[in-house]
């Protein structure tokens, strides 16, 4: 009795969580020339508006070239950072734990409004490379987390092993600790991406007329409202989906990540 | 390969001289010395927190002494990294790469040496069939048995003809039959390679069938080091006694020579030259008492094993003493509450 309750419960919820997809779905492909649900008819229109329409698709890559760098840099920077905080031991570490996932704390909108102040002065505003810097200090935590978890099991015996048998600590990580670390990498960088890809508050500050997919989006809604929209975000969808299963199949559970 | 020499005589290859280590308030290593010759293999035993491990990590340099020095072949090694000491170690849990192949873990200590291709294959082949893995190159080592995968590990440890062979109680997560075998193994390569060996253990079967000679630790320090038989024979005091094989240890006053009074006022005819009046111990192993021995003991059954071979029994003596006896199984096994009367030689009681 109580197990059908909660499987009642469960598939309640997850209809609640799927419910948006159930709308845009259908909606990306409607006839219909506005917003209509449930669509009158079926036409690929919307995604043929979107993939010729040349500020879509500059967006999109603004988009795909933004995380991909994000990632790199976050990485970069998280992975020597996780490596301080799990293995060394020097005064204010335990600081410096609680400030690395300060990015996750502190209110985005707070964080946007700090960032723009500071890169207006640097002259940062509207370009890539400054959105990059600032989608990385949102990226930063995951990758500390995730990669500090992994250290965390890490078996060091495999370490000393390594070089025991004539390794230098720089062969050593290269061959032995960064190797077996890679289900780590590869999740935290894949998350890392997909936290810049969908990343929009930061990007309304800064992104200037350098339109990341998800700010064009936001742009779309408020101008004109069309089923376009509809398109993309199943697209937008798709993308992280097929980066989750990425992680899935190549990296480390979130699941193994959450201690 | 190096060429075997003679075991426990030659030179010292490894000293070990005053080696201390410490823990916050817990002394790990208090003053170690010892040393072991070239192709000797010398087991260190002890209970776990004795400090075994510590002192072959000393060796192996993954840490680092508060004082005292370490010598191979005359060089001193207590300051130089692992990687530069030239020691070839077996981890408790086999410490084999999991991502990388049976060969490449073998050739790993190879290609930090930069030995060419050639001369990897070739000396990964040989030390693969050494330990009757050939054919096993591509496997990794999960897909490898617990024993397999020891046999790798001793590979990738021998394959560059270390120096040195530590070996860190390897035969732990063996079940008995096959911890047997290793050992075996182990022991004949090390013969032939004559390399020199240590090995750590907490089993004192295992340390009596596999050594030259045996140093029993405890609390950090060396209680004794000397060949298996003396350390069985003619232990040095308690700690070894009770801690190598199964022991009956009481402990009494010379009262003249060759006769040693227990506190309940019994006499015992013992072999020894200690000085009247000066405290002693006393081992008697259990396997030694017999039927006419010379000093008797009655006493009533209160335990009675068998064991195969032999019968292992419990005898509450007269004036309270617990004497642990042992018996070849002949007839029945002698029923609990029966009294019987068992003797030891004098020759047969150590006295320290």
């Amino acid at each position: 009795m109580s197990r059908r309750l909660l499987v009642a419960v469960c598939a309640l919820i997850y209809f609640f969580l799927m419910l948006p997809l159930l709308v845009v779905f259908p909606i990306s492909l409607s006839s219909a020339p506005y917003m209509q649900f449930p669509p009158p008819g079926f036409s690929w229109q919307w995604y043929e508006r979107y993939l010729d329409d040349p500020q879509w698709i500059d967006a999109t890559w603004r988009s795909l070239y933004i995380g991909g760098a994000t990632a790199v840099l976050a990485l970069l920077l998280g992975v020597p950072l996780a490596f301080s905080l799990v293995r060394a031991r020097f005064r204010g570490r335990a600081l410096l734990d609680r400030l690395a996932l300060a990015p996750i704390i502190v209110p985005t909108i707070i964080l946007s409004v700090a960032i723009y102040g500071l890169f207006a002065k640097l002259k940062l505003i509207g370009t890539w490379y400054g959105l990059v810097v600032a989608h990385t200090v949102l990226a930063l935590p995951f990758v500390v987390l995730v990669i500090a978890a992994g250290l965390r099991d890490f078996d060091r015996s495999l370490e000393q092993a390594a070089e025991g048998l004539g390794a230098s600590r720089w062969k050593t990580l290269m061959r032995i600790t960064l190797p077996l670390l890679r289900p780590s990498l590869v999740s935290a960088g894949l998350l890392a991406f997909i936290s810049s890809f969908d990343e929009v508050v930061v990007a309304l500050f800064l992104a200037g007329a350098n339109m990341t997919l998800p700010k064009k989006m936001f742009d779309n809604i408020m101008m004109e409202i069309d089923p376009t929209i509809a398109a993309v975000s199943v697209m937008q969808i798709l993308l992280v989906s097929v980066v989750l299963v990425l992680i899935g199949r190549f990296g480390r559970g979130l699941r193994d990540s959450a201690r | 390969m190096r060429t075997a020499k003679g075991s426990g005589e030659g030179s010292a290859e490894l000293l070990i001289e005053g080696v201390a280590k410490r823990f916050g308030d817990v002394v790990a290593l208090d003053h170690v010395s010892l040393q072991v010759a070239q192709g000797e293999l010398l087991t260190i035993l002890g209970p776990s927190g004795s400090g075994k491990t510590t002192l072959l990590k000393v060796v192996a340099g993954f840490e680092a002494p508060d004082a005292g020095r370490v010598t191979v072949g005359g060089a001193d090694i207590t300051a130089l990294p692992p990687a530069k000491r030239d020691i070839g170690m077996v981890f408790q849990n086999y410490a084999l790469f999991p991502h990388l192949s049976v060969k490449a873990n073998v050739a790993f200590p190879l290609e930090m040496r930069n030995v060419g291709k050639a001369e990897i294959d070739r000396r990964v082949g040989e030390a693969l069939a050494m330990v009757e893995l050939a054919g096993y190159e591509a496997r990794l080592p999960k897909q490898l048995s617990g024993g397999q995968q020891q046999r790798v590990a001793l590979a990738r440890a021998i394959v560059f003809n270390p120096r040195l062979l530590l070996l860190d109680e390897p035969f732990g997560a063996l079940d008995r039959k096959l911890r047997e075998t290793m050992q075996l193994e182990v022991r004949r390569l090390q013969r032939r390679l004559g390399l020199t060996t240590i090995f750590i253990t907490h089993d004192q079967e295992e340390a009596l069938v596999l050594s030259d000679r045996i140093a029993v630790m405890n609390k950090g320090a060396i209680q004794q080091i000397a060949t298996t038989t003396e350390i069985y024979e003619r232990p040095a005091n308690d700690f070894v006694a009770d801690f190598v094989g199964e022991s009956n240890i009481l402990h009494g006053t010379m009262s003249a020579p060759g006769l040693v009074a227990l506190p309940d006022g019994r006499k015992l005819m013992v072999d020894s030259e200690a000085a009247p009046g000066a405290r002693v111990g006393v081992l008697m192993r259990p396997e030694r008492f017999a039927p006419g021995g010379i000093n008797e003991f009655t006493g009533e059954i209160v335990e009675a094993v068998y064991l195969g071979t032999s019968f292992k029994l419990r005898l509450a003596c007269e004036g309270g003493q617990e004497l642990l006896v042992r018996q070849p199984a002949r007839g029945a096994l002698p029923a609990a509450g029966t009294t019987i009367t068992v003797g030891i030689d004098p020759e047969a009681i150590h006295v320290f």
